[in-house]
């Protein structure tokens, strides 16, 4: 009986899954608060006797998203193309892009970056062979501030080797990938993702105190949320040996932001319809951090205003929103605030799904009615996994993502099988995905299906 | 390498002319960015920006350009293209018109060039090199 560990050091939780690898069971879970504050090992090791004794284990893997998670900044030059681009790319490895820049970046921006809790930037700008202007510019002003932040660079290739030396001579931490939009409208965001992952597991763990945690894990592989996207496209496209279950949609609703993620080309489905702009990836990542149960509670009814929950029957709810902004680990027990919970979580998930979603919009013209869509179509997507504790436990809330006659130009999906992700095992089978695709596709089948 | 940026503008699907004027000015040794069918002068404009272009060449064959192109130069200057090649072509006018008025619009609409319908993609070929020395 080989036996692996799957750890997932989460913002609030320590969750510890042990999964045999043999009869392909999970055989234990438990959950402890994570403890960063501390020792991040003080909240493992309790979650770790929570677990009870079950022999040797093989192996240790760990994921994290504690200590504020990995907070990406993307710079670029035009806001719809390289700036685009960057964020993908660090949407993708799992990041937050809480700031972006666009064009040259100034005083005042650099000032607010290292104010910031700024852990990467994604330098980007121009295509390969396009402009070297603003990379240039926004490197000089990198190395003149003599930011302490670790840089991907990712821009245009031509300006490199100007760069590098630029970051060498004043010593600025850097790492080269390839640039994230190579030509026009084309997407190219592994490399960067890769790189920053790299970073992430060698510089930003130790300085949050998660790499103490390899002395009792064997590794610290990537950020939660990358875990959790890369397991998605195991699931979703399969692997070299096993089928997937095709195009998918993922909503993880938390306290404080609403996430989407989605697998599929996303390609127009219909015919006459012409696709716009930049290439959408394959598995895209959307972050709301306006949207969210608790911590982005205030900023939810900033968004949405009180009109939204009158939809639902609702009004004046101020109160109770701010009641949950300011006690972020309230968990409702009567009848009425469960349902304000799931309301809320109801509009939390609608307005995600219509920022991720591509559009189609119609065209007139002299050869008849003609279709532009932007973004991506998800009208075909089969499954949508449900994630996090408000969608696990109360129905009808990954139903508010679905295709919807009132928003009629979005490119939602209207026959779904809905999965919920109820032993909260998705984000261990993910991280386990990484090192063991087969077992871990049969498993998610096995529990989610 | 010179950089051209080639789409065509407005609600015009017309995509056959676009891909023979890509393929004439590739095989002439140009980067063509072609940003295809269906394009917005913003879609130009921020794809010239992205790759550093030299000139931007729009297409319009369906009668509206005249409407699509008005701005166009504005918003260059405004992107800080001042100095890019500006060039349209196709059937950029409606109607049995004085070429020479229509062309004329165009010219103090800010384009460097304006062709009018039967236009050669050598004639463009031959003006860009002279322009672009």
């Amino acid at each position: 009986m080989k036996k692996i560990l799957l750890t997932d050091f989460g913002s609030t939780y320590t969750k510890l899954t042990l999964i045999d690898l043999e009869l392909e069971e999970v055989l234990a879970t438990s959950l402890a608060s994570t403890t960063v504050d501390t020792s991040i090992l003080d909240g493992y090791r309790e979650a770790f006797s929570k677990l009870g004794d079950h022999g040797e284990i093989a192996e240790k893997l760990a994921c994290s998203s504690a200590a504020g998670g990995l907070v990406v900044a993307a710079i670029g030059l035009v806001k719809q193309l390289t700036v685009e681009a960057a964020k993908r790319a660090a949407l993708g490895a799992g990041a937050k892009v809480e700031y972006s820049y666009a064009n040259f970046i100034t005083k005042d921006e650099i000032e607010e970056i290292k104010t910031s809790n700024i852990d990467i930037i994604l330098l980007a700008g121009g295509t390969d062979g396009g402009n070297t202007e603003s990379i240039l510019h926004n490197a000089k002003m990198i190395a003149e501030a003599k930011l302490e932040i670790p840089i991907v660079l990712a821009g245009n290739k031509m300006t490199n080797d100007e760069i590098e030396q630029l970051f060498i001579d004043n010593n600025i931490y850097y790492e080269k990938a390839e640039n994230v939009m190579p030509e026009i409208n084309v997407l190219n965001v592994d490399s960067a993702k890769e790189v920053i992952r790299k970073i992430f597991i060698e510089k930003i763990t130790l300085a949050k105190g998660i790499k103490e945690a390899e002395k009792l894990v064997d590794d610290v592989i990537m950020p939660t949320p990358a875990a959790v996207l890369y397991g998605l496209e195991i699931l979703g496209n399969g692997t070299k040996n096993q089928e997937g279950i095709g195009d998918l949609l993922c909503l993880d609703i938390g306290g404080a932001t609403t996430d989407i993620h989605s697998i599929g080309r996303g390609l127009p489905s219909k015919a006459g319809v012409v696709f716009q702009g930049l290439e959408e990836p394959i598995a895209k990542r959307t972050v709301e951090g306006d949207l969210g149960m608790r911590y982005s509670a205030n900023a939810l009814y900033a968004t949405v205003g009180n009109r939204a929950f009158q939809k639902y029957g609702l009004d004046n709810v101020v109160d109770k929103i701010t009641f949950r902004r300011k006690n972020t680990e309230y968990v409702p027990e009567n009848k009425e605030d469960i349902e304000f919970d799931v309301v809320m979580a109801s509009i939390c998930a609608d307005e995600a799904m219509t920022r991720h979603v591509g559009t189609v919009e119609s065209v007139y013209s002299p050869m008849g009615m003609m279709y532009l869509q932007k973004g991506k179509d998800l009208t075909g997507v089969k499954y949508i996994l449900g994630t996090g504790g408000v969608v696990v436990n109360h129905d009808g809330i990954v139903e508010k993502t679905l295709f919807n006659s009132e928003k009629i130009t979005e490119l939602r999906p209207t026959e779904c099988k809905i999965l919920i992700d109820k032993g909260y095992i998705f984000s261990s089978l993910s991280l386990m995905s990484v090192r063991y695709p087969d077992i871990a596709l049969r498993m998610m089948k096995k529990y989610l299906l | 390498m010179k950089t051209i940026v080639l789409g065509v503008i407005g609600a015009d699907v017309h995509a056959v002319g676009n891909k023979i004027l890509d393929y004439v000015f590739s095989n002439e040794g140009y980067h063509v960015v072609n940003i295809g069918v269906l394009s917005q002068q913003e879609d130009f404009i921020n794809a010239a920006i992205e790759t550093n272009a030299d000139a931007i060449l729009v297409s319009s064959l369906y009668g509206h350009g005249e409407l699509d192109c008005r701005g166009f130069k504005s918003k260059c200057v405004e992107a800080g293209l001042e100095n890019v090649l500006l060039y349209v072509g196709g059937n950029i006018v409606i109607g049995k018109q004085n070429w020479r008025d229509a062309k004329q619009r165009f010219i103090d609409m800010g384009f460097d060039r304006v062709y009018p319908p039967g236009t050669t993609p050598a004639k463009a070929l031959s003006d860009l090199k002279k322009d672009l020395k």
